[in-house]
């Protein structure tokens, strides 16, 4: 069973399935948060409904682009030979 | 009846017995160790045992309350695990090592005086260096050596912040300490959080992990950085210094691991931004975000093991170990893969995995505590999270572009070691309850409200469009990342250079003056002393002396004669004539 699922997501044919799937439950995670109760909000943005996904896109943007810019313009990114001579 | 016994015993003396049994029995018995220490943990109740007086303090090794039992069950279970992960092993000085370093962590944990914590502390940090010697490859030993190195600096700083400390108080109790901005605060600290891996003092833990043997690893993964969450929850509750070191923690070890192309080296990258959400629990300091800390431990300790055993898993069986020469291992690697990513899913706090009822009590304690910009970072590092361990790593590793390996599921005891670290992270996420029981303060926390886990679900799957959409500016790429190490392996290559360099010709030159100036003057002076008074003078003084040394010794070759009593009466009235000239004068 498990061989069966992991061959369905590892085969390349089922790409354009996986996407349609991926994009239905996008859609309904967004949606789902317009319909839940908020009692425990304290900041604004916790009352935003769709917060959670604008910011979680927020963050994995950032995150890849700020530490690429690091790893190349800041020179952190070395040969893998660096520490041996 | 014992009323306590403590597990560490069980690992230390047990350990000296492997070396003596072979095969099944061994195999049995290195399982058996674990569960006995299970077993003793689960009897415990809460008290002071042990207590020994030594030098006019007490040392108390079993001091046993709710925080040191919740430490000491994931300690044990996950000792459990890893040994039967690491079964297929037939090093017996990596089982011993890995016996002393599980003992030396828990003697940390029930330690009641700081002496004893310091004895325990120092036992981890050598016996966990062995695991990374055991991999016997020069790199290996390279970073085993940089490694006890950091953690000797370390224990430095913590030895002397407890005397320090003892000086000063006359108390060696381990317990909360006094903010009071002394020195010896700030060494203990420093003790601490090198452990810790707190940036800038982490590069021991990303130099030395991806190197430490397949099985190793698991260990050291699961107890160092632990041990030190659990003494900073102790000593340093509500210091502020923490809260920001944890969130940059959280956030620096996301920004290299994408920048990271060794698989294990990635998930090390994970450990410090995962601890660093503990470090910043322990920083705010009220009962909430401290629980947090405590539960993110716990599961940090199962969820981060089984990662490790799943990159392991796959490094032993490829050979491999960077992203860039990995890919395309699922058509032969199924299981392998599905229990990778409950670790994944569970460090990632997806809802019903262990990380979503332990990491969101940190970011609500923050909430809480009103620290919003702390909430913020901490939410957006978990984004990171998902992105590098549940996506990047094992996209690259089991999907992506196929590297034509065709590797073979891992022995047995690897899947099983696995599968039952998957099963805790279910369980914990599924129910909490049992946990949230365990730990020291009384604190009603749901994890599951409707807006939750819709924010938390919202949060990982657009990180994952995120990931999709920017495929292609996160392909590994064949390098190594300058961290803070560079300090020690490049600096101290600056000093030999100042040494070789500056400092040789500085010395050549002044060699050079010495030569040309003293030297050839100082020659030139002495013969033309040489002339006038060497033949004349000096020679005659010379043979003077040395013909009165001969008529001496003749005379002493005469007298010596070998008797003893011809010694004594030459004492005896050697005695008289000094007696008389004193009574006499």
């Amino acid at each position: 069973m498990i061989k069966k699922i992991v061959d369905f997501i590892g085969n390349p044919d089922n790409a354009g399935k996986l996407k349609k799937m991926g994009y239905v439950s996008l859609v309904a995670v967004f949606l789902s948060d317009f319909f839940v109760h908020r009692d425990h909000a304290i900041y604004i943005w916790d009352k935003i409904p769709g917060w959670g996904a604008f910011y979680g896109f927020f963050s994995c943007v950032v995150i890849i682009l700020v530490s690429k810019f690091i790893g190349h313009q800041g020179g952190i990114m070395k040969r893998e030979d660096y520490y041996d001579d | 009846m014992i009323d306590w016994f403590h597990p560490s015993m069980l690992f230390i003396f047990g350990a000296l017995l492997i070396p003596f049994l072979r095969g099944k029995v061994q195999q049995a018995y290195l399982m058996a160790i674990p569960a006995l220490a299970v077993l003793s943990v689960s009897l415990m109740s809460q008290g002071t045992y042990w207590t020994y007086s030594f030098i006019g303090n007490s040392l108390v090794f079993g001091a046993v309350d709710k925080l040191s039992v919740v430490f000491g069950w994931v300690f044990t279970i996950m000792s459990f695990i890893g040994i039967v992960y690491a079964l297929h092993v037939k090093d017996n000085g990596q089982h011993i090592a890995a016996f002393l370093y599980i003992g030396g962590s828990l003697g940390v944990t029930f330690a009641g005086d700081y002496f004893t914590l310091f004895v325990f502390w120092e036992l981890m940090a050598f016996a966990s260096a062995y695991l990374v010697f055991a991999k016997r490859e020069k790199q290996a030993i390279d970073a085993g050596y940089r490694y006890i190195l950091v953690h000797i600096f370390g224990g430095v700083c913590l030895l002397g912040g407890i005397i320090l400390h003892y000086v000063s108080t006359k108390s060696l109790a381990f317990g909360p300490l006094e903010k009071d901005g002394s020195l010896a605060f700030y060494l203990i600290l420093t003790g601490f959080i090198v452990n810790a891996a707190v940036p800038p003092l982490h590069a021991w833990l990303t130099d030395a992990y991806p190197e430490g043997t397949i099985t190793g690893s698991v260990f050291m993964a699961s107890f160092t950085t632990k041990t030190a969450v659990y003494v900073l929850v102790r000593a340093f509750p509500g210091t502020e210094l923490l809260v920001w070191l944890g969130t940059i923690m959280a956030l620096y070890g996301v920004v290299y691991a994408v920048l990271e192309n060794d698989a294990r080296r990635l998930l090390a990258y994970h450990i410090i931004s995962q601890v660093g959400y503990m470090v910043a629990g322990v920083g705010i300091g009220t009962d909430l975000s401290l629980n947090g800390s405590v539960s993110h431990a716990f599961a940090h300790i199962l969820y981060k093991g089984l990662l490790f055993m799943g990159a392991g898993a796959v490094i032993q069986m490829t050979g491999k170990r960077k992203l860039t020469e990995l890919g395309g291992l699922y058509k032969t690697m199924p299981i392998t893969l599905v229990l990778y990513m409950i670790g994944g899913f569970a460090i990632s706090a997806f809802p019903l995995f262990s990380g979503f009822v332990t990491k969101s009590m940190v970011v609500s304690g923050a909430t809480h505590d009103h620290r919003p910009l702390i909430a913020l970072l901490l939410t957006m590092a978990s984004a990171g999270t998902f992105l590098h361990t549940g996506l990047k790593l094992p996209y690259y590793m089991f999907f992506g572009k196929d590297s034509g390996l065709r590797a073979k599921e891992p022995p047995v005891n690897m899947l099983i070691a696995m599968g039952m670290a998957a099963f805790m992270c279910i369980g914990i996420g599924v129910f909490p309850e049992p946990l949230y029981r365990l730990l020291p303060f009384a604190v009603h926390f749901d994890p599951y409200t409707g807006e939750h886990v819709t924010s938390a679900l919202g949060i990982l799957l657009f990180t994952g469009l995120g990931f999709f959409m920017l495929l292609k500016k996160l392909d590994p790429e064949p390098t190594i990342s300058a961290d803070t190490d560079w300090v020690y392996r490049k600096g101290s290559r600056l000093f030999m250079w100042f040494v070789n360099k500056p400092l040789s010709i500085y010395e050549n030159y002044l060699g050079n003056i010495y030569n040309t100036w003293f030297t050839k003057f100082t020659l030139y002076f002495s013969s033309f002393l040489a002339k006038i008074f060497d033949v004349r003078l000096i020679d005659g003084f010379v043979n003077g002396i040395a013909n009165f040394f001969m008529n001496l010794a003749q005379t002493i070759r005469v007298s010596g004669s070998g008797l003893v009593r011809n010694y004594a009466f030459t004492m005896l009235l050697g005695s008289v004539v000094i007696l008389t000239y004193y009574l006499f004068s």
